[in-house]
This record gives C-alpha cells, structure tokens and sequence, in this order.
C-alpha cells in the first residue's frame, strides 16, 4: 500500500503523461503490504558506492511485482552483479524470505571492493545471508555458475560516457557505461547464456539511451524472449526494467508470463509492417 | 568468506584450464555461529564439490568431515551439525587464495574474497 501511496503523490506532483504510466503500473504491481524489502536506512553508506536511488528502486519494484512468480520459480540460487549498496540483493533475499528455514542461495558480485563491504553491512543490518566476492562480473565464478543462476539481477553503469572512465576506480565505476552506455551491459549480455538455467530469470535496469529495444532484439538472436517490466521516467533520465528468459522455439512467445515483446510478436510485427508497406507502394 | 563462497570460486586466468580448488592459506579465521538448517543443506550438497570441501576445511582447522558422504548421511544430525559448522559458519576473515595450476594469489581480506584480474591475465 505504501507505494501505491507514493505514485498518488508522484502523479499529483507531475502532469506528465509518464507519471500516469507509473500510477497504472503501481496500482496493478502494488504488492502486499506484508512484503519486506531493505530499509534505506539500514543501508551501508560510504563515500565510493552509489546509494539506493530511482533505478534500484524501480528495479526492487520490478521484483516486487513478480514476486508470486519468483516463488513460484523455486530457485536455488540468485545472483546480482554489480551490489553497490546491497539494497538490492538484499531486496531480493527478504522478498524471498531469506531466513533460516530457506534454501535459496544468493551471491553478490561488485567490481568496487567498497561496495562489497558496502553490501556486507546492508546484508547483515537485515539479519540476511548471501555471498559475497570483488569481481568484473563474475570473473572466478564462471565456472561453477555454469548454467545454475535461477534470477540474475543487474543495475550496470549505464550513463553514457567517454569509454575512458570506464571502470576506473572510485564510484564512477557504478554509473559510466561508455559509448551509449552500453560497454558494461554488452559484455553482461555476451555472458547470459552461459550463466542462466533454464527456468533462470534476467532482470536489467536500461534508460533510453542504452536503446532496449534493440538490447531486446540481441537477446532474442540469443533465444531469450523479453518483456518490459517497469518503466518510469524521472527529471533526468527514463529508466527501464527489462526482464528476459529463455525460449526453447524462438517463435514460441509463452514465457513465465505474457510478454510485450517476443520473438513472436516481433515477427509477426515484422510481417504486418512488411504487408503494410507493400500495400503503400502499390497505392 | 564461508567455505560455501570457496566451492564456487576458481582461478579463471586466460589459458588456465585446472584452476580449481583454489588451495587455502588462512592467517584469520573466524566462527559465526548462525542457525542450522537441514532443508538447506541438503538442497545444497549435491552442488558441492565435496572433496574441495572437506579440504578447505582442512585448512580452516576443521578437521571432522568422512572423505566420502553417503546421501544417507544427510538425515544423520550429528553428520548435519558438522557439515552446517563447516560450510557456514566457519569464516576464512584474512588469507589468500591460491591458483593450483599458476600459485597466483587471490588475497582474502575483511573476509572478503577479490578475484580480480591485472589486465595482462584477461
């Protein structure tokens, strides 16, 4: 109920066309109001690591509203890469009831040894497990990752910027993503395959400017259908959370759920545009 | 870094081909005790690369782990108690970590394993 509260004041405070696209999808994500999510409060600071802001928030609520369908997922493990604060891993964990009784594994990855420590903290203000390593993506995981990540979670550094502060030091490393800012993410998605299983979930936080659309259709080349969860628009940036998993037929668009964008239906756009356009000519 | 974090890392070097288990050389370790939960364990164990395990746990100073494990021996209690201590409760805090095939070394520190690699080793 909390955040349905939210996007009410959102909306009033904004006469765009976007804030209603946020109350729309609040009003059908709101999630019960017994879900736990990380308390910004109890979340680690520390000068270097980039703290909870829209996009994570926007990326706990896309799980959030798949919540029903992560239990029913069963995973084993869940891995986020790229935990800056932890606000998210530790989200993920609490959504999932990390407790004692548990038996779903959860692994955190940052490039920023701050951040990981960063996460540390968060994970243990919240009573929650997860393991923890400094690594570029999942250097040294790879491996044993084979194929077995059920939800794989990733915030990357998005911002588009010179390809030179790229994965420089400090807490430019959590926001410069380079040429449309995209170095980090491609280098994610080249991996995907190689880490998911085969009911695994892939949630990406993308703005505009890193074009999901077309990060979309390289998933699909790839046999990944996907599908728009959330989308929301602040002052300085339109943020996207996309969600993708895999289709053994790459024209079979029945995923975990019904997707807005699928191979299928992009195909059968792809006709219908054709058609159209031939119509046109004729005329 | 719990022994469980230490089953899934391994030295991923360009041409290493053998680079797991990393071997242990521990300076701190620490243990943290935390609720048992069998139902975790046994979901867990058969992703384990056992014999890594027990020799992690070795060099953790954890020495009552059976070479072998019988699946059996999941419903035993006393067999979970200690499988629980050393895959979860045992914390490697300050050591490194060692490529088997290359002696590379991954320094573990505030418990906290870095598996980064210098630009010449990508």
């Amino acid at each position: 109920m909390d955040n349905l509260i939210v996007c009410l004041i959102e909306a009033k405070d904004t006469t765009t066309v976007h804030s209603k696209i946020v109350l729309t999808s609040a009003l059908f994500f709101a999630p019960s109001p017994r879900t736990r999510i990380a308390e910004v409060r109890l979340v680690g600071r520390h000068p270097e690591v980039y703290e909870p802001c829209d996009d994570s928030f926007a990326l706990v609520d896309a799980l959030l509203a798949d919540k029903a369908q992560l239990e029913e997922l069963k995973p084993s493990l869940c891995l986020e890469v790229g935990c800056g604060s932890g606000y998210v891993i530790t989200s993920l964990a609490l959504i999932l009831g990390n407790c004692s009784n548990s038996e779903v594994q959860f692994l955190a990855t940052d490039v920023s040894e701050a951040a990981v420590h960063t996460t540390c903290s968060t994970l243990a203000a919240h009573h929650v497990n997860a393991e923890v390593v400094v690594a570029d993506l999942v250097s040294g995981l790879e491996k044993r990752l084979d194929k077995v990540v059920d939800v794989l979670v990733f915030n990357p550094p998005y911002v588009p910027t010179p390809e030179h502060e790229v994965g420089v030091e400090g807490i430019a490393s959590a926001w410069a993503g380079g040429d449309r800012g995209r170095m980090v993410i491609d280098r994610m998605l080249s991996i995907i395959d190689s880490l998911l299983s085969s009911k695994g979930i892939f949630y990406l936080v993308a703005v505009t400017e890193n074009n999901p659309g077309e990060i979309c259709q390289v998933m699909r080349c790839k046999g990944f259908a996907s599908r728009i969860v959330v989308q929301r628009h602040t002052d300085e940036e339109s943020l996207h959370v996309l969600k993708f998993w895999r289709v053994d037929d790459p024209l079979d668009q029945e995923g975990p759920t019904t997707p807005s964008v699928s191979p299928r239906t992009s195909s059968l756009h792809r006709t219908f545009s054709q058609r159209l356009a031939r119509l046109v000519s004729f005329k | 870094m719990r022994l469980l974090t230490h089953n899934m890392l391994s030295c991923n070097i360009k041409g290493v081909t053998n680079g797991f288990p990393l071997a242990i050389e521990a300076t701190t370790v620490e243990t943290k005790e935390v609720d048992m939960n069998p139902d975790f364990l046994r979901h867990i164990f058969p992703k384990l690369e056992w014999k890594a395990f027990r020799d992690a746990s070795h060099s953790l100073g954890v020495d009552d782990l059976p070479e072998q494990v019988d699946p059996d021996m999941l419903l035993d209690e006393e067999f979970l108690r200690r499988f629980h201590h050393a895959l979860l409760e045992v914390h490697l805090e300050e050591g490194v970590l060692i490529c088997p095939e290359t002696g590379r070394r991954f320094p573990v520190s505030k418990g906290i394993p870095n598996m980064l690699l210098n630009e010449d080793e990508v």
